[in-house]
C-alpha cells in the first residue's frame, strides 16, 4: 500500500513522548524522586538519597518495561483485532478475550488448588499461568471468530463478546465460592490489574511473548493491508485466507492471553488506542500503524501507572480502575464524533 | 499469434449454484484477449453466482473453468492473483482507505514480503490514475467518494493488479446514465487498448449490445452466448423478458413497455 506521507516527524515526536513518560513514570510513585535526579541514576549517577537508586533499578524499571510491554502488547491486539474483524469496536476486553484469559487464569489459581491444594509460585507457574490464560484466549476467540462469520452484524458481535464475558465471569464466580480464601485473594488482587510486582523471570517471559506477537504481526503485513478491502479481495489478491487468518489469531491471543496472565484484565487500552493513533496517523497502512500503535500504548500505560501512584501515596490504584476511567470516556467520545470511528 | 498460444478463459459444461441448488448450467463460452464481454439476464438467473464462480470465492457443481488451457483449480492462489482480479459489488471494508491505497493494494501480488512498491509498481499505480481520471482525488478517503468515482477507484485497482482478465460485478448499478456510459466506455478501451478480457455482469442491455464484443445470455437452459449482432438476429434478445410487459426492437437494439 502506498503512503501518501512517511510520518517520520510524527515517530520523532511519538518517541520523544514515550521517553518523557517513561522518566516520568520513574520519578513518581510512593517516594517522588526528582526529574532529574530519575535522570542521573539511570547514567549510573549517585543520587542525594541512596535508597532512590534502589527504588528505580530494582522496583520502578522493572514496572515501567512491564508497562510498555503490556501497553503496547494490549493495544497492537486491539488494532489486529479491529482489522481481523473489520470493526471499529473490536477489542481483546470487548470481544471476551481477555474474558476467556481470566476464565484460563481462575481456573488455574482456584481450580488447581483446589484439586492439588497449594499454590505454585515458581517458574513453572508462571509459565503455565501464560499458558492457560492463553489457551483461554484463544478458545473465546475462536469462538467469536466463527460466531463473526455468521452474522455479519457489527453490534451482534459486540454483544456476543458481553455474553462471554458474563458466562466466564459466572464461572469464575462459582469457582470463587468453593475455592480457599488464600487463592480467591490471589485470583482478586490478579484481577485488579497490575504491572508492578514481576520477577525478572516473569518479565523476560513476557517480553518473549510480545515479541512473537509483534513478529507475527509483522509477518502478516500485507494480509493485514489487504484485509482493509474485505475478505473476497483479500482472496483475489493472493493472499490465503485460512493460514494468515490463523497466524492473526495466534498472535492476537498469544497478546492479549500473556498479558492478561501477568499483568491481569486490563480494560479499553486495546480498544482505544489504535483510534487515538489514527489521529495523529491518519492511514491504514500497518507498516505505520504496527509500530505507532505499540509506541502509543507504551505511553498510555506508562502514563495510567503514574496516575495510579498519585499523589505521592503510600497506596497503589489497581491500574484495571484508571485505565477504565481514562479509557471509556475516549470511546464515547469516538462514538459521538461518529465520522472518526469509521473503520 | 497462434489460436493455441493466445490466452483465454472458456467454461465448458459449467454448472453453478449453491450445494443443492442449482442456479445455473450448461454455461459454454471463450473469450479472448481483448474482449469485452457482459453477462445478461433477468434477477436470480445466476449472474453474480457465475461471477463469483469464475473468481473462486466458491466453487462449481460441474464443468471447468480454463484459463490458458489450464484449469482454474490449478493455479496456486498467488498465480491465480496474476491473472485474474476482480471488481465486487461490495465495497472496501475499510472506509478510511485512501484512492491511492486501495489502488497501490492491487500491487500486493508483485511486491515482497514488506509490500514495499518497486518503480515497476509505481508505474502501474500512476498509470491506473491517469486511465481512470482519479489524479485529482488520490488522497481522498473511501467515504468522501460518489458512487461513480468509487467505482472508477475500483476499477482502477483491478487495473493495477494487471491481470490478463478482470472481472466485475454489476460495475453500473447505482449509477446515472452518464457515468454508467462513462465506466462502460473505460472498460471497453480497458479491454482493446490494454488487450485484456473484460468480463462484466449487467442490467444495462441496450448499452451492452452497443459496447460489447461479446455478450452471454444467462436464460436458465441455453445461456446464448456471441456477438451482439448475432443474438439479436438469432431473436435471443426477445424471449429475455415476458413480451406481454416488455417488448425488443431488433432495428434500434433497444427494449420498449409493451401497451
Amino acid at each position: 500500500m502506498q503512503q501518501s506521507r512517511t510520518y517520520r516527524i510524527s515517530f520523532i515526536l511519538i518517541g520523544l513522548a514515550l521517553l518523557c513518560s517513561w522518566i516520568l513514570n520513574l520519578s513518581s510513585g510512593s517516594v517522588q524522586i526528582p526529574f532529574e535526579e530519575t535522570v542521573s541514576i539511570l547514567f549510573g549517577g549517585i543520587p542525594k538519597v541512596e535508597a532512590w537508586s534502589y527504588i528505580v533499578w530494582n522496583y520502578r524499571l522493572p514496572k515501567s518495561f512491564t508497562a510498555i510491554l503490556v501497553g503496547g502488547g494490549l493495544s497492537l491486539s486491539g488494532l489486529l483485532m479491529q482489522t481481523l474483524f473489520r470493526n471499529p469496536l473490536a477489542g481483546p476486553f470487548v470481544l471476551g478475550i481477555s474474558s476467556g484469559a481470566s476464565l484460563g487464569a481462575a481456573l488455574l489459581l482456584m481450580g488447581m488448588t483446589l484439586i492439588t491444594g497449594m499454590a505454585s509460585f515458581s517458574f513453572l507457574g508462571d509459565v503455565s499461568l501464560a499458558l492457560a490464560a492463553s489457551i483461554g484466549s484463544f478458545l473465546v476467540l475462536a469462538v467469536v471468530m466463527i460466531v463473526a462469520q455468521r452474522v455479519k452484524d457489527t453490534m451482534a458481535l459486540l454483544i456476543i463478546g458481553l455474553m462471554f464475558g458474563s458466562i466466564t465471569s459466572a464461572i469464575v464466580s462459582v469457582l470463587a465460592y468453593f475455592s480457599s480464601a488464600e487463592s480467591l485473594q490471589r485470583f482478586i488482587f490478579w484481577s485488579f490489574g497490575s504491572v508492578g510486582n514481576l520477577t525478572p523471570n516473569q518479565i523476560l517471559l513476557l517480553a518473549g511473548i510480545v515479541m512473537i506477537g509483534l513478529l507475527l504481526s509483522i509477518l502478516s503485513l500485507k494480509p493485514l493491508n489487504a484485509f482493509l478491502l474485505g475478505e473476497h479481495y483479500a482472496q483475489s489478491l493472493g493472499v490465503s485466507l485460512k493460514k494468515s487468518r490463523l497466524v492473526i489469531i495466534i498472535a492476537t491471543g498469544l497478546l492479549a492471553g500473556g498479558i492478561t496472565a501477568f499483568a491481569g484484565p486490563i480494560a479499553f487500552v486495546g480498544l482505544a488506542v489504535p483510534h487515538l493513533t489514527r489521529q495523529i496517523f491518519d492511514t491504514m497502512e500497518h507498516k505505520v500503524l504496527i509500530p505507532a500503535v505499540f509506541l502509543y500504548g507504551a505511553i498510555l500505560m506508562l502514563l495510567c501507572d503514574t496516575l495510579a501512584q498519585w499523589p505521592n501515596s503510600a497506596s497503589v490504584l489497581p491500574i484495571n480502575a484508571i485505565t477504565s476511567l481514562v479509557g471509556a470516556p475516549v470511546v464515547i467520545w469516538l462514538l459521538v464524533r461518529k465520522r472518526k470511528m469509521l473503520f | 499469434m497462434e489460436k493455441g498460444v493466445q490466452k483465454s478463459l472458456s467454461t465448458h459444461d459449467l454448472a453453478i449454484g449453491y450445494g443443492k441448488n442449482v442456479v445455473g448450467q450448461h454455461i459454454n463460452f471463450e473469450l479472448h484477449l481483448g474482449t469485452l464481454c457482459a453477462i445478461v439476464g433477468v434477477n436470480g438467473i445466476g449472474k453474480s453466482t457465475l461471477l463469483r464462480t469464475m473468481g473462486r470465492f466458491q466453487t462449481q457443481l460441474s464443468g471447468n473453468i480454463q484459463l490458458n488451457g489450464k484449469e482454474l483449480d490449478q493455479y496456486s492462489p498467488l498465480e491465480r492473483s496474476k491473472n485474474l482480479s476482480v471488481v465486487l459489488t461490495e465495497q472496501p471494508a475499510s472506509q478510511n482507505l485512501t484512492v491511492l491505497e486501495i489502488i497501490a493494494l492491487g500491487r500486493q501480488p508483485y511486491t515482497n514480503w514488506l509490500g514495499t512498491l518497486s518503480a515497476e509498481d509505481e508505474k502501474h499505480i500512476h498509470f491506473a490514475l491517469d486511465a481512470f481520471l482519479l489524479n485529482d482525488l488520490k488522497h481522498r478517503k473511501c467515504h468522501e467518494l460518489s458512487d461513480g468515482q468509487l467505482q472508477r477507484v475500483l476499477i482502477a485497482r483491478a487495473m493495477a493488479q494487471d491481470t490478463p482478465i478482470i472481472l466485475l460485478d454489476e460495475p453500473t448499478t447505482h449509477l446515472d446514465l452518464y457515468h454508467k456510459v462513462q465506466i462502460l466506455k473505460m472498460l471497453q478501451q480497458l479491454a482493446h487498448d490494454q488487450q485484456k478480457t473484460v468480463l462484466f455482469t449487467t442490467h444495462e442491455i441496450e448499452l451492452a449490445i452497443q459496447l460489447c464484443d461479446k455478450i452471454l445470455i444467462l436464460d436458465g437452459n441455453e445461456n446464448p452466448f456471441g456477438d451482439p449482432c448475432e443474438l439479436i438476429e438469432q431473436k435471443h434478445f426477445e424471449k429475455l423478458f415476458p413480451s406481454e410487459m416488455v417488448a425488443f426492437d431488433a432495428k434500434t437494439g433497444s427494449f420498449k413497455v409493451s401497451k
